[in-house]
């Protein structure tokens, strides 16, 4: 599948561990507005795209590009603020922070430096409105002023996403977002997931619940030993029997 | 009036505040420096080279020494960028222990011999330091920078993830920390009137880390609390007479104990009435 | 007078080896600086030195002086470490700097502020080879340590405690499979730091023939940087770096004037930390080559 002008390819990915390889020769593509899935058994490589992607690892060959302008050499922050971000599979908050304050601390930096060193209750009221908007979107009020890590899982992980689309940006990677998840939270995530790539968010994510991925996304990778194995529509690639045969036993 | 010994203490708690403050804004971003005497060393030898053989008055010599310090601190940041933890804090002992090394053989300094010909200053002028460099840090808690400065110390790699710049947030907060340091340092040379290389050793890096992790290392006021401590607990412990050392250490072990994040933290702040602030 | 230079570093470098032990025992399991080794240091050297000035032979002060040391390193894990030791590391290591007060004003109060001075007689035989002297005392030094450092070795090789020693430094999980607990381990890694530490105060106490209570310091802190210098978990690091510090002070002194031989220490300190922060002999770790 390719779109004209996908808003992330990756073409010809490598990557080495010493020895080891991690990815082979990887291009795969996010087209605008869309939710693409990753998936395969562990140790795939899913997670090494994503770190090459936000710029954790730098890639050993090829490229990657975000709006066509490529990224790989960039540094992780520098990314960020092109307008990805992530999740991470053991959800990542800050440990000492409140809700509200990972909504502001993720706002991006409007005006002056010297806007970011005065108090924000007075300095700068436009990240204030905007980590509120956020806040609400989300259906965090009532745990604004709670340490986020005190939080039940299902929230942390709600505070964790909402903490990567308060800047805006064009593309979130989810990192196995409903990994622990009972039904109903994990229905609630692929609601929200639905309302975010209407409102023009494009999202590509790693998951191993197959139900959640079937609902969720409109194209899968297959990756398997660090290779895309297979990719499509996910009706088609649940009957590939490569996939299949790569998942050995596993719920296809 | 107070007596002279009192305002000495009075004095050295102020200065000691400064040290905890260079320090907490450092540890604040996750980086733990055990060589701001350093920095204290080189403000105190700068400050006093400029009042007393540049003729500057003395506010100016601190300001332009700060900045001094500030820039000597950013320079040391940025390799300190490459290590992390403990290994950082070794490094930044080395660094302490190589300026104290550096002034014990600058002759025109006065060396080992050490300096002197400063001017007298208040105990007022060292505390109007003191309190401003305070109010501006407790400013700056409520900033959004602050923000970042934590993240960077919670997760430096989360913290990339939301396009914050750690390198440079962690190589500002050293600078930052460096010219509060390098402002003690001035401000104690012009206080005791005389200084020698070591006044700046470990010991005296190691009473900054002290102070700011006793008083409590979240929050700036907690610098104040573990300053006065430090001073003024070998005072009220005068009547141990020999022993006043040894009951100084068995106290510093049991606060430890028995409060392991100082005395103040940030909930214990809130609640001592400042209202819990918006951001 | 260069060969001479030599042999005096060595035996510098042999006291700083054992300290550096003694940090490196603590740094590599636990990930901090017992900053009461210095103390350790200088109360193990009192007793021994004690005991020498008084007639025992050597190996008794020396054995007495450890175990004087080993005893009180025992004592700080157990007070000042244990329960602190899931704490952010500087806290715990605060809390053995509040012992090395402790440990300090003991001394002063026990033995005085002033040197304790070891007789002139003592051990004054100097032997001459090739026009270099090397005293008596300056061979004991040396010997001593390489036997002590021989039976680390042999410790953290061939016992199960040894091994798990090593285990742990590499990876903190792993050391509970082998059916030591941490407990167990910190225990015995603060006690052998104890005992080195101990060995070395009154090893250093010789060389110069006389101890103050305020000797720890400066060597403690530079043993950090022999620590460093060799690489933190490795034996064999310590023995190289110990010497390679003490001729580098040596020489300073002899050739370059006694002010700048901290700048020079600590100097190389320094650049190994940013060049090769392992070590001369340690292994690279992940933590040093990771860009996140």
């Amino acid at each position: 599948m390719n779109g004209a002008d996908p808003l992330l390819r990756l073409s010809g990915v490598t990557k080495h561990f010493g020895g080891i390889i991690a990815l082979a020769n990887v291009s795969c593509s996010v087209p605008r507005g869309r939710i693409v899935g990753v998936i395969g058994p562990n140790g795939a490589g899913k997670t090494t795209v994503f770190n090459i992607i936000t710029g954790a690892y730098s890639a050993t060959a090829g490229t990657v590009m975000l709006d066509g302008q490529p990224i790989q050499d960039l540094k992780p922050h520098q990314i960020a603020r092109r307008g990805i971000a992530r999740t991470f599979q053991n959800i990542r908050l800050f440990a000492s922070m409140t809700v509200w304050d990972h909504l502001l601390v993720a706002q991006p930096h409007r005006g002056s430096a010297l806007r970011l060193a005065l108090p924000a209750s007075w300095a700068d009221p436009d990240a204030l409105q905007q980590a509120e908007k956020v806040l609400v979107f989300f259906g965090l009020e009532a745990h604004r002023d709670r340490l986020a890590k005190s939080l039940p899982y299902g929230i942390q992980r709600k505070v964790e996403i909402a903490r990567a689309v308060t800047a805006g940006p064009k593309l979130l990677l989810l990192d196995e977002p409903v990994a622990g998840m009972n039904e109903q939270e994990s229905d609630d995530l692929r609601d929200l997931l639905f309302r975010l790539n209407r409102d023009g968010l494009s999202v590509l994510l790693i998951e191993h619940d197959m139900p959640f991925v079937m609902q969720v996304c409109d194209y899968l990778y297959v990756f398997d030993f660090g290779a895309v194995i297979a990719e499509g529509h996910p009706d088609l690639v649940r009957r590939n029997p490569v996939v299949l045969d790569a998942y050995l036993g596993q719920e296809g | 009036m107070i007596s002279t010994y009192n305002a000495g203490l009075f004095a050295e708690i102020g200065i000691l505040i400064l040290g905890a403050l260079s320090v907490y804004v450092i540890l604040s971003t996750g980086q733990l420096s055990l060589g701001n005497a350093g920095f204290m060393g080189i403000g105190a030898y700068q400050t006093s080279f400029l009042t007393v053989e540049a003729g500057l008055p003395i506010t100016l010599a601190l300001l332009v020494s700060a900045i001094g310090c500030a820039a000597l601190g950013f320079l040391v940041g940025f390799p300190a960028l490459r290590l992390r933890g403990i290994y950082l804090a070794i490094a930044t002992l080395g660094f302490g222990e190589m300026v104290r090394s550096l002034f014990l053989n600058l002759d025109r300094l006065g060396g080992a011999g050490g300096y002197h010909g400063m001017k007298s200053i208040s105990g007022v002028y060292i505390w109007s330091w003191t309190l401003g460099i305070l109010v501006a840090i407790m400013l700056l808690e409520r900033s959004r920078l602050w923000l970042e400065f934590r993240a960077v110390h919670d997760d430096e790699t989360a913290a990339g993830l939301v396009g914050l710049n750690a390198t440079a947030i962690k190589v500002g907060a050293f600078g930052l920390g460096a010219g509060i340091a390098g402002i003690a340092g001035g401000l104690f040379a012009h206080h005791y009137l005389y200084i020698e290389p070591g006044n700046f050793g470990f010991e005296r890096s190691i009473e900054f880390v002290l102070a700011a992790i006793l008083g409590g290392s979240t929050v700036a006021p907690g610098a104040v609390v573990g300053a006065g401590l430090l001073v003024l607990l070998p005072e009220w412990l005068r009547f141990l007479a020999d022993w006043r050392l040894a009951a100084f250490g068995a106290l510093l072990v049991l606060m430890l104990l028995i409060r392991r994040q100082g005395i103040l933290d940030r909930t214990t702040f809130s609640r001592l009435g400042l209202r819990r602030r918006a951001a | 007078m260069f060969l001479q230079q030599l042999v005096n570093g060595l035996t510098l470098g042999a006291v700083y080896t054992l300290v550096a032990l003694s940090f490196s025992l603590v740094m590599g399991i636990l990930g901090i600086l017992n900053l009461a080794i210095a103390e350790l240091f200088m109360i193990g050297g009192f007793v021994g030195f004690s005991l020498l000035v008084s007639g025992y032979p050597i190996p008794v002060a020396l054995g007495a002086g450890m175990l004087a040391a080993g005893l009180f390193a025992i004592v700080i894990e157990r007070v000042a470490y244990r329960p602190l030791r899931d704490a952010p590391l500087v806290t715990p290591m605060l809390s053995t700097l509040g012992f090395s007060i402790i440990l300090q004003n003991i001394a002063t109060n026990y033995w005085g502020s002033d040197p304790l001075q070891l007789p002139g007689y003592f051990l004054a035989t100097r032997f001459e080879a090739g026009g270099v002297q090397i005293g008596a005392m300056q061979l004991v030094v040396l010997a001593a340590t390489i036997i002590l450092v021989g039976l680390l070795a042999l410790l953290v090789r061939r016992t199960k405690i040894g091994r798990a020693l090593r285990a742990i430094a590499e990876n903190r999980d792993v050391a509970r499979s082998l059916g030591v607990s941490a407990n167990q381990l910190t225990m015995v890694a603060f006690l052998l730091s104890g005992l080195l530490a101990g060995a070395a105060g009154v090893l250093v106490g010789m060389h110069y023939t006389a101890i103050t209570p305020y000797v720890g310091v400066d060597t403690g802190l530079k043993a950090i940087a022999v620590m460093v210098v060799g690489g933190v978990t490795n034996i064999w690091g310590a023995l190289l770096a110990g010497p390679i510090i003490g001729i580098a002070e040596v020489m300073t002194v002899a050739y370059g004037g006694s002010q700048l031989r901290d700048f020079i220490v600590y100097g190389i300190m320094i650049l190994i930390l940013l060049i090769r922060p392992q070590g001369l002999l340690g292994e690279a770790r992940a933590e040093w080559s990771q860009r996140v």
